[in-house]
């Protein structure tokens, strides 16, 4: 039996990753407001940067300026970007890369003192210790406090207006009710949703975090907030079996990705080589018998495998252990590569909650930041960081005309029950684990998967929204014995809900916009005349309502008018 | 892919629990720490950074092409020493946390 806790705040931040830490260092530097993060980990190595990232891929070096990086996402993302987002973030790339330079982190330079540019708009750092970075400078404010541990599950909402959040406790049998002011989602994505790469043992050897569960997409959704673009899903190409970046190759050594007769194969798909393009092509070439597809490092020097060893001990350690226990060192054999199981995650694709240029929800008093905000693809840790800086002052001017809520008794038992209902529930008729099984069978299998090349179709798309349906009912009445298991159950129920989203944005968009991520082939052709637009949509009385709406330009100040 | 915890190395600091972005470590009766589900593990290697007691191995599985090797890692004087053992057979990888990767 959870008993209640109750807590009050300033501003809330759900999750203590990158975009989670900047706005609770932005606003405890910028203000007198008391802060709390809530976060299920513990903001040291919690998130998508848990094992570190060895490049800043949003950084504007010279002779690039936030135009020419807007100018690059919209064309890698075929037109449908909120352009006020993406420009806003890219006019602060530079100084909040600077801030966290000054925050301990170690960048490289060249002998004038510049960055060491890594491509167009990356550069080299040594980012293992990103997070505990972060989480130090965190702690170093008195108006900040960590709750460490602890899972939100649920807005609470006032006539539409989030007033705090309902969460519980992974170490003690508590459930909170925290209320804000004012409530920002930094909680990441969603991974887990189709079947991986790895199905067995290593299931959760993934590209993005598997403990990102999509939780503040569903809590939103659930509250009735408009998404956008969960149609736009993120499919990384990565070195097989250990899912690990290959841009630290291909960048990096300069490594070209060539066919299994050797053959360079990305120039017969692509008059422009965009991110999703060099998926796909690698998709086509195993399709057309051409595979498997490589990274062609076979020739590189001692050297430079020593460095690219370092690189990837940064990021990704399994990796390396991969070479060296496979004795297939990248100086001897090339390296395989291979498409992953689609995300959903707005860091690198338009999808999550749409927002206002202040970075508002269409719920008021609910902000949002990083991988949870959508519209602005390609945000990666700079963009991360400058979205957690907008949300955090946008929800700080909001919280100064609120007063703190509170519940009602006869509230207050409703809630008791609520957070308690799996330890009362009798019996499941599945578990959570047996859940999350078949939805990533249904998700793979009829929503576009690795196992289907990533292809949707109308047919497919109403047997997967009718199979996650039901699984869903299913799941309204699961058993919990202890807090690990309720935490598993609240899990594969958010994932369910992220699912239903992604179906009905795939099943409204009629057209291809982006090979693999989107790849429709009831409508194979791109048709701007008359899909130039966001897929948005609300939940309301358990279906997904859909609403169109026309691109924001660059320049416009976007407010929520309907 | 996961980690396998020595539980006669491991002292019982509880640090390898704290950090885990998954919340998957758990400590016994004797506050020993294991890992109840090692399925569950994203491999992002933050527990063995904070073993100052090599207690935490980390190694691949067979359906990622495991043959055997594994990692341990060591955070001193400033630098991360990995260590990758493979029938015996040690090679030391020592990352510098001031420098900047070439890559």
């Amino acid at each position: 039996m959870l008993k209640p806790k109750i807590l009050t705040t300033d501003i809330l931040i759900v999750g203590g990753g990158t975009a989670g830490c900047f706005a609770a260092l932005t606003a405890a530097e910028t203000s007198q407001a008391q802060v709390l993060i809530v976060e299920k980990a513990h903001i040291k190595r919690s998130g998508c940067l848990a094992a570190g990232v060895n490049a800043l891929n949003a950084y504007l070096p010279e002779g690039e300026t936030p135009e020419s990086y807007l100018e690059y996402v919209r064309q890698d993302a075929a037109g449908v970007v909120r352009e006020d987002l993406v420009f806003s973030l890219a006019q602060n790339f530079n100084r909040v890369t600077r801030k966290l330079e000054e925050l301990g982190l170690r960048i490289l330079k060249d002998a004038d003192g510049h960055y060491v540019v890594r491509g167009r708009h990356s550069i080299k750092i040594n980012g293992e210790n990103i997070k505990p970075l972060l989480a130090s400078s965190v702690a170093q404010y008195t108006n900040i406090r960590v709750l460490n541990r602890v899972n939100v599950t649920d807005y609470i909402c006032r006539e539409h207006k989030v007033v705090g959040v309902l969460a519980f406790s992974l170490e003690k049998d508590v459930f909170y009710v925290i209320y804000a002011k004012a409530v920002i989602c930094a909680t990441g994505g969603a991974a887990g949703l189709y079947r991986p790469n790895n199905p067995g043992f290593s299931r959760h050897k993934m590209w993005y975090c598997p403990f990102n569960t999509g939780a503040g997409y569903a809590m939103g959704i659930r509250a009735g907030a408009e998404m956008t673009g969960f149609e736009m899903r993120f499919i990384a190409l990565r070195c097989k079996d250990t899912i690990a970046p290959t841009g630290t190759i291909a960048q990096g050594v300069k490594a070209v990705q060539v066919n299994g007769r050797g053959e360079e194969y990305l120039g017969r798909y692509a008059g422009i080589l965009s991110t999703p393009m060099r998926l796909w092509a690698t998709v086509a070439e195993n399709q057309r018998g051409l595979g498997p597809c490589y990274l062609q490092t076979e020739g590189i020097t001692v050297q430079q495998e020593e460095e690219l060893y370092k690189a990837y001990l940064n990021m990704a350690p399994a990796q390396v252990l991969s070479w060296l226990d496979s004795g297939r060192n990248p100086r001897l054999a090339n390296v395989e590569i291979t498409g992953t199981e689609p995300y959903i995650v707005g860091g690198h694709c338009a999808s999550g909650y749409w927002v206002d240029s202040r970075r508002a929800t269409t719920l008021p008093g609910l902000f949002v930041a990083g991988d949870a905000a959508g519209g602005c693809p390609k945000k990666y840790v700079p963009g991360c960081l400058a979205e957690g800086e907008i949300a955090a002052l946008s929800a700080l001017e909001y919280s100064r005309g609120q007063e703190s809520q509170t519940f009602s008794d006869d509230e207050m038992d409703a809630v008791r029950v609520r957070m308690n209902r799996c330890f009362d529930s009798r019996q499941s008729l599945y578990n959570a684990e047996q859940t999350e099984e078949a939805m990533q069978k249904i998700m793979d299998e009829y929503a576009g998967g690795i196992g289907t090349g990533y292809l949707i179709d109308g047919r497919k798309l109403a047997i997967a929204a009718r199979k996650i349906q039901e699984l869903l009912q299913c799941a309204t009445e699961m058993h919990a014995e202890n807090l690990p298991e309720l935490l598993h159950i609240q899990e594969v129920v958010d994932r369910l809900y992220v699912c239903k989203v992604v179906i009905a944005h795939m099943q409204a968009r009629k057209e291809t916009r982006w090979p693999g991520y989107q790849q429709n082939a009831d409508y194979p052709e791109r048709d701007d005349p008359n899909w130039l637009k966001y897929v948005n949509s609300r939940y309301r009385a358990g279906k997904v309502e859909i609403v169109f709406r026309d691109i924001v330009k660059k320049g416009e100040f976007y407010e929520h008018s309907d | 892919m996961s980690i396998r915890i020595d539980q006669s190395l491991c002292t019982g600091c509880g640090l390898c629990r704290d950090v885990c972005p998954g919340g998957l470590i758990r400590q016994d009766e004797r506050k020993k720490a294991f890992i109840p589900e090692p399925r569950d593990c994203w491999g992002c290697a933050a527990c063995l950074k904070e073993c100052g007691y090599g207690a935490i191995r980390y190694f691949l599985g067979s359906d990622m092409g495991g043959q055997g090797a594994y990692l341990v890692v060591k955070d001193e004087q400033g630098c991360l020493h990995w260590q990758i053992n493979k029938n015996g057979l040690h090679t030391h990888i020592r990352v510098n946390k001031k420098e900047a990767n070439i890559y």
